[in-house]
Order: C-alpha cells, then structure tokens, then sequence
C-alpha cells in the first residue's frame, strides 16, 4: 500500500518531518517498507507552451519550436510526435538540472539552435511514459516552475500492511491512526449526497446474500467518457502507484484509495434486464478485463444481469459489459462481499487485484453509500451526466456482527505486565473509533465497522499496547522457581557425537531434505518417495529416503572444486513412507572419498578404504559403551559394492550400513571411487550404558598369541565371538593383529593373528589355566569353522 | 722421590688425554690397581728407613688420590660427552607439521543453533523436536490460521497432498507440546522449516528456533526482558533492541524485534538497507484461541512465544553475505567455522 505524504497531510498534518511519520507509523505497526520522492530530482524546469512548431530542415523526425516561457520565448528544438502548436509542457531552460545531474546547456542539432529542453514524463522522473511530451492542461500558468505547480515536494510512503489492517488500505485509514497517534483531529472531506436528476435505476437481487450482503447501484446517463481526468486526480493516482486509463476508472480507483472500498462501473447498455449478485454455475465462462476467459467454478460470487455472469464479485470485471469510449450511461457498484468466503478466491485463478486484496482482508460494511456518493460527485464533475437514484439493496441479517468487547482493567497488568491510566486507555480506544463505557472491573466496548479484528480482549490489549508504544512498555527480568532438570546420563547428545565426528576430520554438511527423484530411485528403489505437489523445482521433488544421495552430490561439488578428499557428515530426517503412516527418521551420515590422511611429509598417502570409515563409525558406536550389541555383517544393499557392505545392528535390530558406493553409480554421477557411505539411525547411537566399574586386578596377566587358518568366507566377526564365547572367563583381551592370504597358503584359506590376554582377579594364572583356556579355543575353533593352527 | 713426581705427570698426562672410558680404566689399573705403578711404590716404602717411610708413604698416598680423584672427573667428564653426542645425533626439526587427522568442524547453522540453545538451556528452557512433514492441522489450524487466511499467503507452503505440508515453520512443535504436556511450559523447538521460495535472500529451505514460556503471571514485559537479554548476549555487545506491533495469526500481541545493525552501529549500510536496524525475529504473547485448541484454560495462564532464523543470526554474527552458501556445503565455506 502507498500513499502519498501530500494525500495523507489533506487529512491529518502533524508537525513532524517525513522520517519522524514514517518512524511513527513504523511503530505502530504500520510498517514503512520505502520513503520515495515523487518525482526525479531536477531543477530550472518551467510550465512553457509551444507556440509554433515547424519541421526541422534537415531532420525528419525534428520540429523547430518557439516556446513562449511566460516572460520571453525561446527556440527549441524538439523531437516529441506530439510536439504541436498551442500544447503547453514541460521546458527545462538552459541552466536546468534534470534527474542524473544532467545540465541543460544551449545546443545546434543538425545546425539549429536550442535553448533548452521540453520534457516527457520520463525524463523528469515521474513514470515511464515517453512516447511524448508530458501534456500539462491548458490552464497550466505559463513561466511557473513545474515542481511548484505539481507541488511535486511530495514523498511516496510504501506501507507493509499486516493482513489483520486491512482498515488502512486507504487514506482515511491510515489519516485515522496517525491522528490517534498525535492527538489531532481528522478533517474529513465533505461528501454530499448527489441528489437524483433521472429516474433511471437497475433491479438488484442478492442471490447469495451471506456473501454479498450489501450492494449500492446507480445509474448516470450521458457520460463523456472522452473528457481527461484532472491534473490533480492523475498525479494523486500516479503518486500511489496508480496508471491513469480513463476518468471512470481514474475515480473509481481514487474512491478506492481514498476510502478504501473498491468499485466497478459497467457500462449501462450492455447490462441485460438487471443485477443478480449470485454464485456461478459450474463451468460459466466469463472473459475479464485482463483479457482471459475464466471457467468459474461453484465456489465463485459473480455479479450477474439476467442473461449472464458480468464481473468476478470484487476481483474482476468482465470484458463484455466494461466501459469504452463509446460508452454513454453508467451503472456503478459499490458493494460489501464478506471477506471469509472471499479468501482465496482470487486465488484460485491466478488472480491478486486491488479489490480482491480488500476484499478478502475486510472492507467496511457500511461504507458504501458514502463511497457512492463521493465516486457520483466526482464523476459529474469530470465526465458530466445526469446521476440516476442510489439504489441500496441490503440483507442487515447477513451483514457482519460486532459484538461488544469486555475489557478487565486487571488483564492489562497481567498481559503487558504495566499499569495503563483509565483515561489513557479510553483516549486509546475511542481514538480508534471504539465506543468506550466503563464498567466496575473495566470498560464494555463496541468495534467500529471498519475493524475486522477486533472480537476478544486480547485484541483490544493489542491495540493499547500498540498505540502506547511496545517500546515504552518495561521489560522484566524473568523469575520463577530454580527446578533441578532432569538430565538422563544414559542420554547422548547430538552435539556431541558433532564433535566427535569433527575431531576425526568430518565437516558438518547440510543438505536439502528434498531430492531429485532420479537420484532417490537410484539408491532406494524399493521406496516410494513423498513427493511434493508443488516443489520449488524437478530436481528438489521428493522427500529424501536417505542422507546419502545429498552428501553424495556435496562430495561431487566440491571434488569438481578441486577438493579431492572430502569427509562430510549430516544429520538429520530421513521419510520412509510406512504401510500405515510416514516415518520420519533422524538420522547420521557419513561419507568419505580421497586420501586417509590430509597430505603431509610424514603421513600414508593412500586413499582410505572401507575400514576408515568403518573405524570411525567403531569410534561412535564406542561412545555408547555398549559396542559389544553392535555387530557388522556382509550385505547387500542398492547402490553399493556388493562385496564391501556391511548392515549394522544393534540387538539384532538393523540400524545402518556402511559400504563402498557401487563402481557403477560411481561413473553414472560422476564422482571419484572410491568413495564410501555410511548411514545409522541416531537413536541408536544416543542411548548409551552407564559406567559400571570393575575392580582391578593386582594379578599378572599371560598374553599367548594363535595364528590360525580358516576358509576365506568365514568372518572375522563371527570368529573372535567364537573366541570370546569359548575362552572361559580369564580372557580379559582380543586382538586381530593380523591377516594373511597368499604364498604359503592355500588359495581358498587365509590366516588370523590372534593375541588372548588372560588375567584372574583372585590369584595368578598358572600354564595349565592358560593352556586348557587355549585349547578350548582351538577346539571350538576347530569345530565351528575347521580352523587350523598355523605350524 | 724424584721417581713419584715424574710418574705422577705421566699419570696426570696419560688421564687427561684419555678419550674413552675403556682407557680410563686402563690407566687406573696401571697406575692405582693391585699390581699398579703407584701401588708398587706404596709396596716399596718397605724398604726405606723408619724415620724416611711415614713423609714418603704420605707424599704417594696425596699423588693415589689426586689420580683417583682425576680419573673420576674425567670418566663424569666422558660420560657427560657421550650423552651430548648422543642428543646432537636425536636432534630434529621441530618445526616440521605434526602427524595426524585434521580437524573438520560443525556448520555454522548447527554451531548457532546450539549456542542459541545453550543461553535459554541455562535458564531453564527444554529443547524440543517434532515432524518436518506436517500435518496442516498443527502447522496452521491450531495456530489460528485456518483454510484462506491471508497469513498463509504469507507462508509460501510446501504441499504433500491437501491436508499434508512441510512445516513452514517450528510453532507446530509448541502445539505438539501444549496437547501432550500442562503448564507451566518452557521450551525451545529448533529445527528445519521450508518455505517454497529461492532467491538471493530466500533459501526453500532454512531452520528457526522458536521458543514458548506459559505460565501463570507471564507478561509482554516478561518476553521484552528475555529477548532483549537473549540478543545482548547473543551478539556480546549492548545494542539497542527494538519491538514493533505486527501481525501473527498465533499471537497477540505479536511483535517484530528489530536491532541495532551490528554491521554499522545503527548509521545506515547495506546490510541494513541504510535503517540502522536489522529485522531479527518475530514474537508475542500466545494468542487466546491457540491455548482453546490446546486446552489450556485462558484466564490462568499467560504465555509468550518467539521464534527467529538461525541462518539470518549466523549470517549477521559471521558476516556471511550470502544465504545460499549454509545449503551448497563448499569446504572452503564450512572449513571457515
Ligand atoms: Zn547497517
């Protein structure tokens, strides 16, 4: 919403500059957006009439002009079509300083001297326009300076109106507010009833009155719609933002502007037997102003004659029944659509116009004679006719309820936490147009028409607080009882698995939830992705399935920078669509790709392979000092290496993996391989055990060390859990220090390094202890996967 | 005794050009051992006269322990010689870069959501998640924005299907609360949000963190006096905080907190489109009809909420200057925090 300062200060004048107001109604919750000149910043340009204008010698396309200045006349030569004899525009003199710093000087075209510059509205920083010379009317006081006679010391205000405003979608509104806030009374202007002159008038019906429940019709007959709006009513248009078309629909939008209630005006011949204001009928076509033929639907408010829908109540008119220049008799509509069943509307057609954003918002039900009135007074006045009846057409029951308002005195000191004087807070409402009647415990008051809302007591604190001033109210220091929190130890956080990933050299990622549906499919085909019915593009479509595809793609930017080795982690929902209802999962991911170590002098230089990764994930699970649930075993899942993948589980529970990316997928997306994933629901890495301490033991412990040989399939995962089932109670350690396949082997066999540590807490191990822990070692190993020793 | 005093200077010679603990030892045994030079002459005193033998026997033993005591020092000597060398042998450069991982780092939005959630955390704030896909009754129904209200044009919103959205914002979670949970509440609700616009300041998708305090004499000055506090410490310096009336569909009064612009101190830059003042978040007292929804019974208890974007925060804490970078996961972005 913009206003002009000039428009406004017509109503309400307080003595403040243009920054203090706008900071006034800033904060009072009018939101200033943008404070423009009305105009380009120039000087030296006068009021100047053309008083000959001859073709250029030898330029086409150039006039010669004598241009009287009011005290002399100057030659200037001119390129404008419309540059003609008796056209009074726009000069800048020589000397002049027009938008851009750019000086007038005395100039030759093509061998012709000008003195000097007429001027389009462009060029003066007004509008677009520059087909042509801006065309001034002719009573326009020849020698005046234009800034002067336009008063173009003016400021365009843009307002960002909250939706609950929609009172201050016009002047009257906003002059309403900026009197409350300096105490100073609103001048209105004087609108007067246009008495009938014919006796002319349309049949109205309300067919679908809940939603139109007041409808205000007139007739004027004999309009010359030819007639140009005023000066005055174009520049106050142009001034908020507003083009100029004719002077019907100049008035209408001024009315609009003005008192914030929009109209339409038909054109009087091509209104077929009378008004039916009603709901469409499916599939009813109606071709609008902007030129597009809409299907309605059901849901739609038309105003209809007795043949067919004629406009979109309070969005649109139609085409068919619009005012041209031909057009000789009006009928003009003001009416109240009740903004509920108005919302969205306009929507639904791709449609946002003036009207239907003050529709939708509320516009004051008993505005419309008034409107009328105004619109009738102006319209005579510019385009001449002879005014037909106001016609009201009313249904009071459908027209919206104001029900009274308690407000309890006690409430504002709990609310707002201070106490407001009695004569304040009645000063405050009645400003606002309140009917204001004490009470015992406070003051019972009605809600002017044009508030929409304003229905319960917390609105009505709203307002005190707002027009007091939030930043006059105290801030406190909050206080209340110190409770101890609970704060379960077994409870990880995120935060510090965050850290833990970044000490081993993992950049926190964050990437979007939503995924292109290729890459989706390509790593969860089994899944049936949510996909967004309006995404913000096709490749940021469906809801991810999992962490992967997103770190994939980071990895894959930044390998394409010249990063080659790249550790990221995220966390974060993983949506599984579930037979019963959406999962929404959080979720650890990993990635890792290039070299293990960052180069260095003194470090590996090979690139990492599965078990950095694996490691690190160790790493975690460790945190939950319950590593002994989780187990790694071989699988297979889409998208990874079919030989280096591992499902996690924790209690038998599958709660990630961690794999090589398939060579495949590799290629397909382009990114380095090796690279590898991992992806682990983050509850499981959350719940952690308790320490439990163990006493020491004060005994020596006997390490012995087995080197043994099993077929190549058998994991080594199952085995030590076979070592560690077998082993009897002293062995306190296991370590696979080693693993060998090759020369001196059978192919199909491989070798396992075991070191066992043994220790007893009561006394010191003797051989024989040791030894037949061993051999029940070797034994089950033996039996389970036909282990041999290693001679 | 002409014999003892050359013996001695060869003795004395012979010790001091030792280089080696093996000579040394040598040297001892020649000259102090059992069948040693010095020895041989204590052995001989024999054969002097009474009245000769005490004057000589004292005049060897001062020449045996001067020797003793010379081959001591020069065997310490030795020694404190062999350990040098040994240490000039281990030296290294200690300059050169140490052996191990780098370190990687958090993302900025995590770091400052969790220092966001670490001031309220102190006074007593619960961190709270809930669902990103939402449905449409928590995320606008039960905050009083029902089906065609203007705010929700406000909200450019994700769509699932009809009734399913993704939340545009964390205020769900607070409703989540309020069903499950009696006041008095405090709570802290972090997490992602989405709003289906991208362009140079809109991101379609970002993260907020929204608070909610009910209790039974909770006021606006209540909630000016947290966010004011909340902002000082948030930014580490005293700058002026200011609360304007907007609209919230779920609040009132409902406010909008401007602050001072922490990139020129409040004279006008672009950062601040030359205002002086940065929009950082968006608050008020808990809208009557919110508590019906959620049943909490209006004239007992009062409540505020507040809810901020973390990536505006981080950006103006960081002077990060542009949004799209906390979403395209460069290192040379992320190595940075
Ligand atoms: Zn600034």
């Amino acid at each position: 919403m913009i206003i002009s300062e000039q428009w406004l200060r017509e109503w309400v004048s307080p003595k403040m500059s243009t920054e203090e107001l706008a900071h006034q109604i800033t904060m009072a919750g009018l939101e200033v957006d943008a404070v423009e000149p009305v105009a380009g910043d120039f000087s030296g340009v006068i009021v100047a009439q053309i008083i000959s204008a001859e073709q250029h010698p030898d330029a086409d396309k150039l006039r010669v002009c004598e241009v009287s200045t009011g005290d002399g006349s100057v030659q200037i030569v001119c390129g404008a079509p419309n540059a003609r004899a008796g056209l009074k525009a726009p000069l800048a003199i020589v000397g002049g300083v027009l938008p851009g710093d750019f000086k007038i000087k005395k100039a030759k075209l093509r061998g012709v001297e000008s003195f000097g510059m007429l001027c389009a509205e462009q060029e003066l920083g007004l509008s677009d326009a520059n087909e042509g010379l801006m065309e001034l009317p002719d009573d326009a006081p020849v020698g005046r300076d234009l800034r002067d006679y336009l008063g173009l010391e003016d400021k365009a205000i843009e307002i960002g109106l909250t939706p609950n405003r929609a009172d201050c979608l016009g002047v009257a509104g906003i002059a309403r507010e900026v009197g409350l806030l300096n105490n100073l009374s609103v001048c209105e202007p004087v609108i007067e009833p246009v008495p009938a002159s014919v006796d002319d008038s349309l049949p109205v019906e309300l067919l679908a009155p809940e939603r139109c429940p007041r409808f205000v019709g007139r007739v004027i007959r004999g309009v010359d719609i030819t007639r140009p709006s005023p000066l005055w009513l174009r520049e106050k248009l142009r001034r908020v933002g507003l083009r100029s078309i004719d002077a019907v629909v100049d008035v209408t939008n001024y009315v609009m502007m003005e008192l914030g209630q929009p109209m339409h005006a038909f054109d009087l011949a091509k209104l077929r037997g009378g008004i039916r204001v009603r709901t469409a009928e499916r599939g009813e076509k109606l071709e609008l102003l902007d030129g597009q033929t809409v299907e309605l639907d059901s849901e739609t408010l038309v105003i209809a004659d007795h043949e067919k829908a004629v406009a979109m109540a309070g969005v649109m008119g139609g085409q068919g029944t619009s005012v041209s220049a031909a057009t000789t008799d009006l009928f003009l509509e003001v009416a109240f659509f009740a903004p509920t069943p108005m919302a969205g509307k306009a929507r639904a057609y791709g449609l946002h116009t003036d009207a239907s954003h003050r529709f939708e918002r509320g516009v004051d039900f008993t505005l419309q004679q008034r409107a009328m009135e105004r619109a009738t007074g102006l319209l005579l006045e510019i385009v001449g006719g002879a005014a037909g009846p106001l016609q009201e057409t009313v249904s009071s029951a459908h027209l919206p309820a104001r029900p009274d308002v308690t407000l309890r005195a006690a409430r504002i000191p709990k609310l707002l936490g201070f106490e407001l004087d009695g004569e304040e807070v009645e000063r405050i409402l009645s400003g606002l147009g309140l009917g204001v009647t004490a009470t015992g415990e406070g003051w019972l008051c009605t809600v002017p028409s044009w508030r929409f809302d304003i229905a319960i007591e917390a609105d009505l604190l709203e307002e005190l607080a707002r027009v007091y001033g939030y930043n006059r109210l105290p801030a406190t220091r909050l206080s209340g009882d110190l409770v101890m929190p609970a704060r379960p130890e077994k409870h990880q956080s995120v935060s510090a698995l965050r850290r833990h990933l970044a000490a081993r050299g993992y950049r926190e990622a964050i990437t979007y939830s939503f995924v292109d549906p290729k890459l989706q499919k390509l790593f969860d085909p089994g899944l049936e992705p949510v996909a967004l019915s309006n995404p913000i593009s096709a490749d940021m479509a469906v809801m991810r399935t999992s962490l992967v595809p997103g770190l994939v793609s980071a990895v894959l930017r930044n390998t394409k920078r010249q990063q080659p080795r790249v550790r990221l982690f995220e966390t974060g929902l993983r949506f599984l669509p579930g037979e019963d209802c959406l999962k929404q999962v959080p979720t650890l991911a990993m990635v890792i790709t290039g070299s293990r170590f960052a180069e260095g002098w003194n470090v590996d230089a090979s690139a990492a392979d599965f078990f950095d990764l694996k490691g690190d994930l160790e790493s975690l699970v460790a945190l939950t000092r319950a590593s002994d649930d989780f187990s790694f075993h071989a699988a297979r899942r889409d998208a990874l290496h079919p030989g280096q993948t591992a499902f996690i589980t924790r209690d038998e529970e599958t709660v990630g993996y961690v794999g090589a990316l398939h060579p495949s997928i590799c290629s397909e997306l382009g990114v380095q391989a090796p690279l590898y994933v991992a992806e682990i629901t983050l509850s499981t890495l959350l719940e952690a055990e308790l320490p439990v301490f163990a006493e020491l033991s004060k005994f020596p412990e006997v390490r012995r060390d087995l080197a043994i040989i099993v077929d190549k399939e058998v994991p080594a995962e199952a085995l030590l859990r076979n070592v560690r089932a077998s082993a009897g109670t002293y062995l306190t350690d296991l370590t696979l220090f080693d693993v060998y396949e090759g020369k001196g082997i059978d192919p199909k066999r491989k070798s396992l390094a075991l070191g066992l540590t043994f220790r007893d807490s009561s006394r010191t191990l003797s051989d024989e202890d040791v030894n037949e822990a061993v051999k029940q070692v070797v034994d089950s190993l033996d039996k389970n996967y036909k282990a041999e020793l290693r001679g | 005794m002409e014999n003892l005093d050359t013996l001695a200077g060869q003795a004395k010679a012979a010790i001091e050009a030792a280089d080696d603990g093996a000579t040394l030892e040598q040297l001892r045994v020649d000259y102090l051992g059992k069948k040693g030079q010095i020895t041989a002459l204590l052995k001989g005193l024999g054969k002097l006269s009474p009245e000769e033998r005490p004057a000589a026997g004292a005049q060897i033993n001062v020449v045996k322990q001067e020797l003793q005591q010379l081959i001591g020092e020069r065997k310490s000597a030795l020694e404190a010689a062999a350990v040098e060398a040994q240490l000039a042998a281990e030296t290294i450069d200690v300059t050169l870069p140490g052996r191990g991982q780098s370190t990687g780092g958090i993302h900025p939005v995590s770091r400052t959501m969790e220092r966001m959630e670490a001031f309220f955390a102190a006074i007593g704030f619960e961190v709270v998640e809930g669902p990103e896909v939402e449905d449409d009754y928590h995320n606008f129904e039960a905050l009083n924005i029902p089906a065609h209200h203007p705010a929700r044009a406000m909200h450019d919103t994700f769509y699932v299907d009809e009734h399913t959205v993704l939340r545009t914002h964390t205020s769900p979670v607070q409703v989540r609360v309020m069903e499950s949970q009696q006041p008095p509440l405090k709570i802290i609700c972090p997490g992602r949000v989405y709003r289906c616009d991208s362009d140079l300041t809109h991101t379609p998708m970002f993260h907020q963190v929204e608070g909610l305090l009910i209790d039974e004499h909770t006021s606006f000055a209540d909630l000016k006096g947290v966010i004011e506090a909340f902002l000082r410490e948030f930014f580490e310096r005293e700058l002026a905080v200011r609360f304007r009336p907007s609209y919230f569909p779920f609040t009132e009064p409902s406010a909008e907190v401007d602050i001072q612009c922490v990139n020129c101190g409040g004279d006008g830059c672009r950062v601040c489109s030359q205002t002086g003042w940065l929009e950082v978040m968006g608050c008020g007292m808990v809208h009557p009809r919110v508590f019906e929804y959620s049943g909490i019974d209006t004239e007992k208890y009062t409540g505020f909420a507040f809810g901020m974007g973390v990536e505006r925060l981080a950006m103006l804490r960081y002077g990060v200057n542009d949004l799209r970078l906390f979403f395209d996961n460069d290192l040379r972005f992320l190595e940075q925090f």
